[in-house]
């Protein structure tokens, strides 16, 4: 304890009646004062024995005898004016009220569970896209929460994914991913998703841009979807065995508004297809599956099935038609931003063209790699590249909201002189970029190279399917609301070609 | 599945081009204000995210918290309720040696060897602690609790509290009341003779009136009240000793005692607003210990500090200690005393905290926020954000101002670690020199290394019955 000794300085002690205030209230006026310049000792309390003896400590004894109803005011300071200045400083904070702020700032949510704590309503849900280390903790809170979770962060761990997984299961709730980029639940789209009338199919999909075109095209022939549960790329490996693929079955089985379902995935791990083929044949809803894979019918050929199942006609699927045709000894240059896409678009050509080499290939040996620095395609023959892969989107947002690595490779590859037929994808909907086609029309003009673009949208969407279609075909490109309609064009260009 | 019942109102976390997108389709969105966690590997959180014990034994662990009951049922000298033999002192928090304790820890232990008489000078009680030749053991491993020092010695009353639910036993010593006192470091004569006068008039007439109350005291009862009184619970006791004072004047009265040691004894109740505390510390002791030892819990069942280290165990270690170096408070002082003659946080008295109440119903007790020159809305806030670090609302401890809300209860060491917010606690405090007592009051938080230590061995607990 500092005890100033009295020496040299100047005092003022008084005892005050009629005053009172709480203790706290004096001990921060005390401080306060205190703090001034020139003031050596402060003392301001109620003169109880034990404050007066303090006050005696201090050098700031009262001449009088002192009652506890009383204030003792005692100010040690170097100089008159100090000590004036720090009495009326006493004064003005004994008559001044508490400031009082407006009503405390609501204390924001710090974690999904506490966000989800206020929330009522069945449908409640978690969309969770923090770094992948983090994503299992806020996931878990849903779950714990009994509400379902988007998971849209990638680099979770398989074992976080099944621990997660089953977890709801137990609890009765889904868990869509990690890496899952597309729902649509009860219309609202989640995610990356497009606008898609409400309907009577029911869409399961481990993909996500095979689950916008698979829901595009469904808009487009009048059916729409009721739900799309987007599972993540990895739920039907072995080692997620299909856990959340079931659940959404079940869902779907049990919802009142979907009288089918299409299940879309790549090709499962050999015992999960199983399992998934059982589940599927044991629910009352017909279920159908667009499974990726070498033979297997594309998307849209799935969707056309699909359709005739409903009694529905095919209609003709939206296209613009190109101006361009394929130049002598052409060869097929893809640049997606949908991996389903892409892979789609390669099982389609490497029947017609042979090997297609590819960061993601359909065999190792065709890998071929892309340097994200200077993206080049050029003079490897067939090419497709995805760009939303892991490699290409480090540090960078994905293709379908930052273009500018794909129209660098656009423009590298018209650079290089090689004769070729771009094949492109542009996806439309929620979250994605709100106008793509004003920035890759110039560029496809300024390429001049023929071009195929697979538009997949709606005329809902925020971006406008027919606005995109346009814009593009007013720069040469053929356009199509079908991915492997956009596939074949492409094909029967090089084809004429040759 | 409730997934597909309707338009689900979303809760978002992390890239805000979602909730935007959302928004655009005129969802209902509630973003979280999402940071990375403060502490822990990330293998680690999820480990404890994802164990599947959490759930069912956080809502055991905590169950048991908010169904434990308080009932004061006797009141016997130390020697006999906690078995206390000569030569042995309580003190608060984590296991502590003489050399590691601080100035008023060892100036309690001082004065309780004065007082137990195994000592006659301040010199030689030093020498004798110094030499070991009194055993120091913290309250906690007795059940029992005490504020500051939490010094308890053979010769001294304690409360004995009874929980009628999950059958436990808690103990704590009688407060001495304020200024200069034992527990704050202090061991002058006026400090020896009120013990004495508590070890021979005070204590005997208490014991002899809780003995003869039909209906024994229901102390969560009182401590409930107080809520609603403006009383925190820690910090601010003053509706709770009246009404202790309340329950206690009929019995003492009617003691065929004599009227003077009656009068002292009702006049040193009265005079005394922290004379409650040392029973609404039991209280919150008897629901912590009924949640101890509950294999996957991540409760913190205790948080408590002897001066020098601030000491943590959980509901799913058992009686394992994670400490870091006790903080010092923020707050206001008495008289001319300043930060620097304070010492670092001590105490059991963050029983209060960890049970749900003190500095975590702050927003009953707007007095209290003044200590650190805060507002109302500053109360209000960190009740708030409490809610976010426990497991439970007690709704026997409601807050009125939040519209009788149940107190944030039961501290999650995952959601410290996720919210970054640590426990807030009112506490009193000790001069840092030996002798001195009470400096001031005021605001503390635990350090961060107790957590970070708690989540590791909980992690490393549940991937082990895990792999089991």
């Amino acid at each position: 304890m500092s005890a100033p000794a009295p020496g040299p300085g100047v005092r003022h002690v008084s005892l005050r009646g009629g005053v009172y205030a709480d203790s706290v209230r004096l001990m921060q006026v005390s401080r306060d004062v205190g703090a001034r310049d020139g003031v050596t000792a402060v003392l301001v309390a109620m003169a109880t024995p034990l404050n007066v003896e303090l006050a005696a400590g201090m050098g700031l004894a009262p001449g009088e005898p002192a009652s506890p109803e009383q204030l003792l005011v005692g100010i040690a300071a170097t100089d008159d004016d100090a000590l004036a200045a720090a009495v009326a400083a006493v004064d003005t904070a004994l008559a001044e009220r508490e400031r009082s702020r407006a009503a405390a700032d609501a204390q924001p949510a710090r974690t999904v569970g506490a966000a989800l704590h206020d929330l009522d309503g069945p449908s409640a849900l978690a969309v969770v896209s923090v770094p992948g280390p983090y994503a299992a903790l806020e996931a878990a809170d849903a779950v714990a929460a009994r509400r379902s979770v988007l998971v849209f962060s990638d680099g979770v761990p398989v074992e976080q994914e099944v621990a997660l997984k089953r977890a709801a299961r137990q609890a009765g709730v889904l868990v869509m991913g990690p890496d899952c980029g597309t729902a649509i639940v009860s219309g609202v789209a989640l995610g990356f998703a497009n606008v898609v009338r409400r309907g009577a199919v029911g869409v399961v999909a481990a993909s996500g841009t095979g689950a916008q075109q698979v829901s595009c095209l469904l808009d487009a022939a009048g059916v729409g979807v009721s739900h799309v549960l987007g599972v993540g790329g990895r739920d039907l490996s072995a080692a997620v065995g299909g856990l959340a693929t079931l659940d959404a079955l079940a869902a779907l089985d049990a919802d009142p508004a979907t009288e089918r379902v299409l299940v879309v995935s790549k090709p499962p791990a050999p015992p999960v297809a199983e399992a998934v083929a059982r589940t599927a044949a044991s629910l009352a809803t017909p279920v159908r599956s667009a499974v990726l894979g070498s033979g297997t019918p594309d998307l849209t050929a799935v969707v056309e099935a699909l359709l005739a199942d409903l009694g529905v006609a095919v209609p003709d699927w939206p296209s613009r038609p190109g101006s361009r045709s394929a130049p002598p000894g052409a060869v097929l240059k893809g640049l997606y931003s949908g991996g389903t896409l892409a892979d789609e678009a390669m099982l389609l050509a490497a029947p017609v063209l042979g090997d297609v080499r590819s960061n993601t290939p359909l065999r190792p040996e065709l890998d071929c790699v892309i340097d994200p620095s200077a993206p080049d395609l050029s003079a490897r023959g067939h090419v497709v590249v995805d760009f939303g892969d892991d490699a290409l989107t480090v540090g960078r947002a994905h293709p379908m909201i930052d273009p500018t690595l794909r129209l660098e490779a656009i423009e590298r590859l018209a650079a290089s002189g090689e004769p070729a037929v771009l094949l492109l994808d542009v996806v439309l909907g929620h979250g994605a970029d709100p106008d793509p086609a004003a920035a890759l029309a110039p560029a496809l003009t300024a390429a001049g190279l023929p071009a195929v673009v697979a538009l997949v949208g709606t005329e809902a969407d925020p971006q406008r399917w027919s606005r995109q279609a346009d814009a593009l075909a007013a720069a040469g490109a053929a356009v199509y609301a079908s991915n492997a309609q956009a596939t074949r064009h492409a094909l029967d260009l090089l084809g004429a070609a040759r | 599945m409730n997934l597909l019942e309707g338009p689900p109102a979303v809760v978002a976390a992390g890239v805000d081009v979602f909730s935007a997108a959302l928004r655009a389709q005129g969802a209902e969105v509630t973003d979280v204000d999402w940071r990375p966690p403060a502490f822990g590997d990330p293998g680690d959180l999820a480990a404890l995210a994802l164990d599947p014990r959490r759930a069912a034994a956080n809502r055991t662990a905590v169950e048991r918290v908010l169904a434990a009951g308080s009932r004061l049922v006797d009141v016997r000298p130390a020697r006999e309720t906690l078995g206390l033999p000569d030569r042995t002192l309580l003190h608060s928090g984590p296991p502590l040696t003489w050399e590691a304790a601080s100035g008023p820890m060892r100036g309690a232990l001082i004065g309780a060897c004065l007082f137990e008489g195994w000592a006659s000078t301040v010199e030689d009680a030093e020498a004798l602690l110094a030499s070991g030749g009194v055993a120091l053991d913290p309250c906690h491993h007795h059940s029992a609790v005490g504020p500051m020092a939490g010094v308890t010695s053979p010769s001294m009353w304690t409360w004995c509290l009874e929980d009628p639910v999950n059958g436990g036993r808690a103990y704590c010593n009688l407060n001495e009341g304020l200024g200069k006192v034992l527990r704050m470091g202090a061991f002058g004569e006026e400090v020896l003779t009120r013990l004495a006068w508590m070890r021979d008039v005070l204590g005997p007439l208490l014991a002899r009136a809780v003995r003869s109350m039909a209906e024994p005291l229901d102390v969560k009862a009182v401590l409930a009240q107080m809520l609603q009184m403006g009383d925190e619970g820690h910090n601010r006791n003053r509706a709770g000793s009246l009404m202790a004072l309340r329950e206690l004047a009929p019995a003492l009265v009617a003691l065929d005692a004599p009227s003077a040691d009656v009068a002292a004894a009702l006049r040193f109740i009265g005079g005394n607003e922290h004379f409650f505390l040392n029973l609404g510390m039991p209280t919150a002791k008897l629901a912590m210990d009924a949640a101890r030892d509950v294999p996957g819990s991540t409760l913190v069942t205790v948080l408590s500090r002897n001066g020098t280290e601030f000491g943590v165990q959980t509901a799913g270690t058992g009686d394992r200690w994670f400490t870091g170096p006790a903080q010092t408070p923020v707050g206001l002082f008495l008289g001319d005393y300043g930060p620097e003659d304070a010492n670092p946080d001590i105490g059991d008295s963050a029983i209060m905290e960890t049970y749900g109440v003190g500095g975590f119903a702050m927003a009953a007790a707007p007095a209290i926020v003044r200590f650190v020159g805060g507002t109302v809305p500053d109360a209000l806030a960190t009740t708030e954000r409490m809610y976010q670090l426990t497991l439970a609302e007690n709704p026997a401890m409601a807050i009125p101002v939040l519209g009788f809300r149940g107190a944030p209860t039961g501290i999650d060491v995952l959601a410290v670690a996720r919210t970054g917010w640590l426990p807030q606690i009112n506490t009193g405090m000790a001069g840092r020199v030996a002798g001195t007592g009470q400096v001031g009051a005021g605001l503390v938080q635990p350090p961060r290394e107790c957590f970070e230590q708690a989540l590791a061995a909980l992690a490393q607990e549940a991937r082990a019955a895990t792999a089991a």
